[in-house]
Order: structure tokens, then C-alpha cells, then sequence
């Protein structure tokens, strides 16, 4: 499998299957917090699945939530719902502030001698509705219907929406993403987005047999158009846990 | 299926499903903690997504009107939903009367989200409710408790909303309907093994399901409330008493500011173990919608007692 980018991913996981061993002596590196937006939506099936893992997933409500956390998930549900609730709770604010490049302006603790690791930008992973928020625009902005999509607009994405159409298009398929699993994923798309445009910055990580992008990291940040939380297999989220390590 | 992409060859790599349980259960997963809201125009649908609904439910008139003006109450003008869909992005839901496989028939053909077999409407059937699986759209349906809840799943509903009693603004219903259901499960999970055949026939409910449920401690579907909630404050009671999101019928359209109230109940249901952001939301709402003491309704007009 011709692994791109991404060169050193691999690091600390030569035991293989075993999910997020506790660090042993050669890793000090503390087990990630992964905070899961709950305003709305399937935020308990990805709370499940890092639980599985042996990680530690706390739901995110408000912008104090973000406290502590290393890594965010925004889960599937409806993408105008959490949006507008991301606005109107400042979250959308807090988020881009954590994520930006330059460790963000930080308390002033100011007790120099702080032994803590330099904070670094937040890891985010957006399924299906977070992949749209996470986008920088929407395919079909210039469309009428509908109230207003807040995004946060963090990664170099142009989505659609629905792009299957209604509920009864909504499927099932296994797909190769040969950088996250050695097997056929499994992957549910619900009422699902599709990646139509992506930046030179973006590494496509998995596609429909069509072509159409459905799986992509840019850095830090991760989307899927799908929803492995639905699934018994848990290669994304150990993924994710990985990219927040790496 | 031809690929015209250098994907990596592999055989088990199969042609998508659609309408599988996982795409008709993981749709109501997707709505969890959310506000479904009734919607009788196109602007009142906008304005409920503009609200933060995560859907809505598309019907000609919302239950106090169905119980103000009687008559039969049937599925609504297919005019009227496709009208609906075209103003929002958010899933919309119709509801069949209990047992008229054709109106679930044309709400599916109409290209609905899911489909509400639903107490509200005057029942096309007094014995039978649809055979749901037979369906590629996915149902919600009305439970008053756990055995009720269990049959409409077995018959293949992907969502269940406790009853309330719908049309009242009143949530004493809704309360009782909730904790019959969450109260039956933990009753389940305190049963040794060789009493759940015998808690299956008390319940009416399919012993796979049963079993099912005493071990994993949860329905197989999620389960919303509904039937008289018509404040940010009754949104949070059923949320922390296990409802997974909530229904408001009446409660929004009937009061006298449908977007606040609508925005409140959001807020509400989001953060109800928060009271300081539930009286927040809860202020200067105005008039809520006037309510009936469902005590005092002959038993003829219940809603809820309709469902086999």
C-alpha cells in the first residue's frame, strides 16, 4: 500500500492491533483527551467507540468544555442544527482558536518554569455533518433553499450536501483506505456530503468506486462523509487517535 | 460497477445497500438531542430550520386543530409536503394514519425522510399497524410503554417517540409514556433469564427483543418524547428523564412567538442539565400555548389509547 504523506504516522503502534496502549517508558506522551461536540447528534457512538479503544471521550457543550480536551470530534447529526448552535454558543469562535496554527494566546498562567507540552493545534474530526462545517464552502451556496450553514471553514473543501439525495438514497459500502486500514471499511453514509473539490493541502484518504473523494486529512484536521460510529470497526477512530499523537 | 479510478482491486469491496436497518436506525441517530417540529407551510418549515429543528414533520393541521375541529384526519396534501421539501435541507417527516399502507405507500413515492404511523391521525385500521420492514423509507411510531414500543419495532419502526397525549400543551402524558417505557426496561434488567419469556407474553413483545433489551439496558432504536411539550423547560424534563431528543407539536406554532420559542426549545434540549441556560432560554418567551387537563378529556378524544 503506497502510504503518501503522513510519513511518520506509524510511530508507537508497531504492537499492531492493540487500541492505544497506556505509554509505556520510550513514550511519555499522555493518553489524548478527545473531546465530542454534544449539541446535537450521534455524539454518544463516537463516546462508545474511543471508550473501546481505551481513550478518554468527553462531551463538549461550551466553549469551557474545550478545556483539557486534545482532540474534538464533531459528529454527524444535522449540519444547520449544530452550526447555528456552534454561534450561538461561541464555539465556532473557540474552535477556530484552538486550531489555529501559532499555539493560541494561551492564559497568561505566566509560571515560566510550566512544565507542560507546548499546546498545539487542536485535532478535529468532522463525520458527515462535520465534514461540512469543517469546509471552507459549499457546492451549493449559490442555492436559495434552506436557512443560512455557519461553517467553520478550517479546511481547503468544497462540499455538497446530500449530495445522494433523500434518505431512501442513503447507504451502504465498504471502502479501501489503504492509509487508515488494511481491510474493506466498512462506511455508513446517512443523507450524506460529498467532497467535490479539495486543495492541494488535502490528502484524499478514501473514495466511492465513482471517484468522488468521501475520506480526507488536511494536517491535523480529518473528515469522513461517512459514519464509522455506526460500524463495528474502529480503524477510523484509532486513526484519529494516532493524528492526535503524531 | 465499474471503476474508473485507481482504487486498489478488491473483491470484497461490494456495491452499496441501500434502505438497510443500519441507514433507516442511523438516520434517528443523527436527529439524537434535537427538536422535531410540526410544520403545517412552507414558512413555518423555514422558519423552524432557521429555529434549529432538526426536522420537521409536514402536516396539513398540528393536533390541537385535529382535536379543535375533528372530523377524520388524514395523511396530508402531497402538494403541501413536496412544498415543504423544497423550503428546508433538513430531513422532513409525514405521517400515515395507523395501518393505511398506501398513504405510507405515497409518502414514500413523495420521497419523505421518514414516515410518523401516527395515533394523531384518525387509525385506517383498528387491528393492524403496517408492516414496516416491507418499506425502503424508514417509520417512526407512538409507544405508551415498553410492550407497545417493542411490537412497533418488531414490525419494524426505526424510531420511537413516546405518545404524551398530543394537541394539549399539557407534558403530564408524555412523562407517564416516557417513564412506562424506561421504567419497563430497568424492570427487564432486574429479571433472571428464565422470567423473560414470561415478562415477553405479559408485555406483548417479541421475546428476541426482550432478551435484548434486559442485557443491553436500551431500546434497539432511539427514543424520542412527544405529546404536550410546549416549553424549553418541558423539553429538559424528558431529556433527563432518557428521552434522546424531543417532538413539539402544537407547543411552537401555537404560542405567541414561534421563533423564540422554537430557538428556546433548541437551547433547552441541548443543554438540559444546565439550569442557569434553561431559565436563559425560558425568558421573555411570551404567551406559551393554552393546554387542556388531559384529566378532564372524554375518553373518546384520548389520542393516545389509539395504536394495537
Amino acid at each position: 500500500m503506497s502510504v503518501t504523506g503522513v510519513g511518520q504516522r506509524v510511530v508507537g503502534r508497531d504492537a499492531g492491533d492493540d487500541p492505544v496502549a497506556v505509554p509505556t517508558s520510550p513514550s511519555p506522551r499522555p493518553a489524548p483527551v478527545v473531546g465530542v461536540l454534544a449539541l446535537q447528534g450521534a455524539f454518544a457512538e463516537h463516546i462508545a467507540m474511543f471508550a473501546g479503544l481505551g481513550a478518554e471521550a468527553r462531551e463538549v457543550r461550551t466553549p469551557e468544555d474545550l478545556e483539557g480536551v486534545d482532540a474534538l470530534v464533531i459528529p454527524g447529526g444535522e449540519s444547520t442544527t449544530i452550526g447555528k448552535l456552534l454561534v450561538r454558543f461561541g464555539l465556532d469562535e473557540a474552535i477556530r482558536a484552538r486550531t489555529a496554527d501559532p499555539a493560541p494566546a494561551a492564559e497568561p498562567a505566566a509560571d515560566g518554569a510550566s512544565s507542560e507540552p507546548a499546546a498545539r493545534p487542536l485535532a478535529v474530526w468532522g463525520t458527515c455533518a462535520g465534514l461540512i462545517l469543517l469546509a471552507r464552502d459549499l457546492g451549493d451556496s449559490g442555492s436559495t433553499v434552506g436557512a443560512p450553514q455557519p461553517l467553520l471553514g478550517l479546511m481547503d473543501l468544497r462540499v455538497r450536501r446530500n449530495a445522494f439525495g433523500t434518505q431512501l438514497d442513503s447507504f451502504e459500502a465498504n471502502l479501501l483506505a489503504p492509509d487508515v486500514a488494511d481491510h474493506p471499511v466498512p462506511a455508513v453514509f446517512i443523507r450524506a456530503p460529498v467532497i467535490e473539490d479539495a486543495g492541494p493541502e488535502v490528502e484524499v484518504l478514501a473514495r466511492l468506486p465513482d471517484g468522488r473523494p468521501v475520506a480526507a486529512r488536511q494536517g491535523r484536521l480529518l473528515v469522513t462523509a461517512f459514519h464509522p460510529e455506526l460500524t463495528p470497526d474502529p480503524s477510523f477512530h484509532r486513526y484519529f487517535l494516532d493524528l492526535v499523537t503524531a | 460497477m465499474t471503476a474508473t479510478v485507481p482504487t486498489p482491486v478488491d473483491a470484497s469491496v461490494d456495491a452499496p445497500q441501500t434502505s438497510t436497518w443500519t441507514t433507516k436506525a442511523g438516520l434517528a441517530r443523527m436527529l439524537k438531542g434535537g427538536v422535531i417540529m410540526d410544520v403545517v407551510t412552507p414558512e413555518q418549515a423555514r422558519i423552524a430550520e432557521e429555529a434549529g429543528a432538526t426536522a420537521v414533520m409536514a402536516l396539513e393541521r398540528v393536533p390541537s386543530d385535529i382535536r379543535a375541529e375533528g372530523g377524520v384526519a388524514r395523511m396530508s396534501d402531497p402538494d403541501l409536503i413536496t412544498a415543504i421539501k423544497e423550503a428546508v435541507t433538513i430531513p422532513v417527516m409525514a405521517k400515515a394514519r395507523i395501518g393505511h399502507l398506501v398513504e405510507a405507500q405515497v409518502l414514500e413515492a413523495l420521497g419523505v425522510d421518514y414516515v410518523d404511523e401516527s395515533e394523531v391521525l384518525t387509525p385506517a385500521d383498528d387491528r393492524y399497524h403496517i408492516d414496516k420492514h416491507a418499506f425502503r423509507v424508514p417509520f417512526v411510531c407512538g409507544a405508551r410503554d415498553l410492550g407497545e414500543a417493542l411490537r412497533r419495532i418488531g414490525e419494524g419502526a426505526a424510531m420511537i417517540r413516546s405518545k404524551g397525549e398530543a394537541g394539549t400543551g399539557n407534558v403530564v402524558e408524555a412523562v407517564r409514556h416516557l417513564r412506562e417505557i424506561t421504567g419497563g426496561i430497568r424492570r427487564l434488567q432486574t429479571l433472571p433469564r428464565e422470567e423473560l419469556m414470561t415478562a415477553a407474553k405479559e408485555l406483548g413483545a417479541p421475546y428476541g427483543d426482550v432478551v435484548r433489551v434486559a442485557e443491553t439496558g436500551s431500546l434497539p432504536v432511539v427514543l424520542f418524547c412527544a405529546g404536550g411539550i410546549a416549553t424549553p423547560a418541558d423539553a429538559a424534563l424528558v431529556m433527563q428523564l432518557g428521552a434522546e431528543g424531543v417532538f413539539v407539536g402544537s407547543g411552537i406554532f401555537k404560542s405567541g412567538d414561534p421563533i423564540r420559542r422554537g430557538r428556546a426549545i433548541v437551547e433547552a434540549t441541548t443543554h438540559f442539565r444546565d439550569p442557569e441556560r434553561v431559565a436563559a432560554a425560558s425568558r421573555g418567551l411570551g404567551a406559551a400555548m393554552p393546554g387542556l387537563d388531559v384529566a378532564k378529556l372524554p375518553a373518546a378524544e384520548l389520542l393516545a389509547t389509539r395504536g394495537w
